[in-house]
């Protein structure tokens, strides 16, 4: 059958079963938009590049499926590395189809030419430049394979404009994929399942430490079956939220710079860390060499390379979290233990709950937005959200149920992830209510998205915590740099209710705190267009407790005491 | 602290080598000595590197690249039988009374003359690290004018019996 490679590629599409595409056209990829023209695949056009790749990465999040982007050569290409980056630190299953000039010109300095895979190898899983229309389809199946397979991540395919355009004679059972340098990883070592499990029988203050592991390998019955039946407690990561139910009695919620004083103290007096799809970031360690001081290790990942990166482990495993907690799960028998570990926690969580004061100001707090929001939706509602300030507390105070309920840019720290990703969150998961908790600097990083979901009436709702400032830096120069606020100020600021009525969506201003309850439930209600709420929240609120960078998690700061 | 030569396996394709450096330089490992090539496959090409570095940073290295999609396999050949090689040019100063006394260095180590010129010549030595090290220290006080290694490769030796 002759076929363009443009028409070849939107076949292979379907056949990995895609059927939405985030993109933003220009010359390099025209032939790919015309095939899109007849086709049954749903394109969505963003407004910049970068919010096209966060959208698909939401989307990914929230349905599991490999989120798929479309840009052309040059600018196009170099706008949508942010999003890359985010969805390879957070090992995002993506593919990224570039347009590139064509073959004749490569490198020749071409109009919108620029070397999207040489910028892109650091940040990918793995990239292509496809050279030939005959290896369209195999490169189309091996991407698709690499992104969605083991450790999940990115991969970008960059697409000549001649190679789009040339006809070729098209035979799709012919299309063979051809990895002899990477292999899925299939099974575990059993011996070292049972290790773990002798440890896990002798421990007396066992704590799992979960991370998004969990959630990408859908491991979320496993670890609650693993919890459940020994009465672990369980600390989540920031990645790792809705891994395990926030309402559960087991759950001691985030550990790490922000995390609850109740999750890090267990940490700290633990004698068996049980780490399940975690890296130990430093952002969720502090201080390495003061981290979980007393406790044995095991650590279950899919990736061996994070196996022993930054601490020592005593039982590693290699493998599939869900195969391998499967395994643990089988070879253990439930029984209520840990009594007097149960009763150490209850002790520090009495004594140290999350809390928060009253406004100086007489404003809204921020925290108090957080659990509004959860007292109306209760985990039942897709949380994204930006960078700073917004995105703790909202890990802190909203109680996720489900896995896949929070997107948040957790490697990177990407300011203007919240409302692209909520975007695709809504189109992939419609039935939920998608909120972004947003700061007032960062949704000034992609609000133009917000024509993207008036465009396709999705009823996202993005919820500023205005508090006029980079929050979270003033924060830190408020603690380390002597309250110097240096350019960290932005009361200067468009008025985000006109703003949103003029892109057509609904904006409405929430001053005080009795507007609060009845201003979400006005956005909840709403179903066919985006609703922006200006929340003036306190100014000058921090996030506690915290671990001072470098600190070690059993010294925190704030939180303690109003 | 010790160095270590690793064999690594890579698909024939554009941009591996990149990828494989890129990797290094991205998670500061160093590199010592790099030398590529196709093998008896055309489709595959061996990278020897000699990097230095502790158990851990050398196990880290090795889980890092065996992520990359185009590495097929990597051998550790530090601690095996095998045998190492690299080649070396010098090009040498050497007036016509000093002539006599390189060519009996050339002789000992068994290296060869490969060009002769009014004022210098050019040694080619070929050998492992120590035999290198030696004969370049050995033509050092003459005046070295240019020096260039390919770097080593290196291969595991056959079964005896
Ligand atoms: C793209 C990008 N630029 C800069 C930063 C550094 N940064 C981290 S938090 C933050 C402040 C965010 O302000 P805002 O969105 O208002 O959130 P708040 O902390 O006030 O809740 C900044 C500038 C970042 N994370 N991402
Ligand atoms: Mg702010």
């Amino acid at each position: 059958m002759q076929l363009k490679g443009a028409e070849i590629l939107l076949r292979c599409l379907q056949d990995e079963g895609v059927d939405t595409v985030f993109g933003y056209p220009g010359g390099a990829v025209l032939p790919i938009y015309d095939a899109l023209f007849e086709s049954s695949i749903r394109h969505i056009l963003g407004r910049h590049e970068q919010g096209v790749a966060h959208a698909a990465d939401g989307y990914a999040r929230a349905t599991g499926k490999v989120g798929v982007c479309i840009a052309t050569s040059g600018p196009g290409a170099t706008n949508l590395v942010t999003g890359i980056a985010t969805a390879n630190m957070d090992s995002i299953p993506l593919v990224c189809f570039t347009g590139q000039v064509g073959t004749p010109f490569i490198g020749r300095d071409a109009f919108q030419e620029a070397d999207i895979t040489g910028i892109t190898m650091p940040i990918t899983k793995h990239n292509y430049v496809v050279e030939r229309t005959e290896d369209v389809a195999r490169t189309v199946k091996e991407a698709f394979y690499i992104a969605s397979t083991n450790r999940p991540g990115p991969v970008v395919v960059d697409l000549p404009k001649d190679v789009m355009e040339r006809s070729i004679d098209y035979k799709p059972e012919e299309v063979e994929v051809n990895l002899r340098g990477y292999r899925v990883m299939k099974g575990y070592n059993s011996g070292q399942v049972i290790s773990a499990v002798e440890l896990i029988k002798t421990a007396k203050r066992p704590v799992i430490y979960a991370g998004g592991g969990v959630i990408s390998s859908n491991a979320a019955a496993e670890l609650r079956e693993l919890a459940l039946k020994r009465k672990i407690p369980v600390t989540t990561t920031l990645m790792g939220m809705g891994a395990f139910p926030g309402n559960n009695y087991l759950n001691l919620g985030m550990l790490g710079m922000h995390g609850t004083r109740y999750a890090n103290y267990a940490i700290g007096e633990s004698d068996l860390l049980i780490a399940v799809g975690v890296r130990f970031d430093d952002r969720v360690t502090g201080n390495i060499a003061t981290f979980a001081p007393h406790a044995r290790v095991i650590h279950i990942d899919i990736d061996a390379a994070e196996i022993g990166k930054n601490v020592d482990v005593d039982v590693p495993i290699v493998g599939q979290v869900k195969e391998v907690l499967q395994g643990i799960n089988q070879r253990l028998d439930e029984v209520t233990e840990y009594w007097e570990w149960h009763q150490t926690i209850d002790r520090w969580k009495e004594e140290y709950p999350l809390r928060y004061g009253n406004s100086c100001e007489g404003r809204i707090m921020p925290q108090n937005v957080i659990e509004k929001i959860y007292d109306l939706t209760r985990g039942n509602a897709i949380i994204t959200t930006e960078v700073g300030q917004n995105q703790m507390w909202a890990a802190q105070y909203y109680k996720f149920e489900h896995p896949r309920t929070f997107l948040t840019s957790g490697g990177l720290g990407t300011m203007g992830y919240g409302l692209p990703a909520a975007i695709g969150a809504k189109i992939g998961r419609p039935d939920l209510p998608v909120i972004d908790i947003a700061g007032d600097g960062s949704i000034q990083m992609n609000i133009q998205e917000l024509a993207t979901a008036v465009q396709y009436q999705l009823p996202v709702i993005v919820c500023i915590l205005n508090n006029q400032f980079l929050g979270m830096v003033r924060q830190w120069q408020g603690l380390f740099y002597g309250g110097r606020y240096s350019y960290t100020d932005m009361s200067y600021q468009p008025d985000f209710v006109k703003l949103a009525e003029a892109f057509g969506a609904i904006g409405l201003r929430v001053s005080r705190e009795e507007e609060l309850n009845q201003a979400l439930e006005q956005a909840l209600q709403v179903t066919d267009r985006p609703v922006v709420l200006d929340i003036l929240v306190e100014r000058e609120a921090d996030v506690y407790p915290m671990v001072p960078p470098g600190g070690s998690l059993s010294h925190m700061l704030g939180g303690d005491e109003i | 602290m010790r160095k270590h030569t690793l064999a690594v396996i890579v698909e024939n394709r554009p941009g591996v080598l990149t990828r494989v450096t890129t990797l290094f330089r991205r998670r500061g490992y160093n590199i010592e000595s790099l030398a590529v090539g196709e093998t008896e496959n055309p489709s595959i090409s061996r990278i020897t590197i000699v990097v230095m570095g502790d158990e851990k940073i050398l196990e880290q290295v090795t889980k890092q690249l065996y992520k990359l999609v185009d590495v097929i396999k990597i051998v550790d050949i530090t601690d095996k039988r095998s045998v190492e090689r690299e080649l070396v040019m010098v090009k040498v100063r050497a007036d016509v009374n000093v002539r006599a006394e390189i060519v009996q260095i050339v002789d000992i180590f068994r290296a060869r003359i490969v060009d002769i010129g009014k004022t210098s010549l050019i040694i080619e030595v070929t050998g492992d690290s120590a035999k290198i090290d030696a004969i370049v220290e050995s033509l050092k006080p003459f005046g070295i004018i240019e020096l260039v290694r390919t770097g080593i490769v290196a291969m595991v030796r056959g079964e005896i019996k």
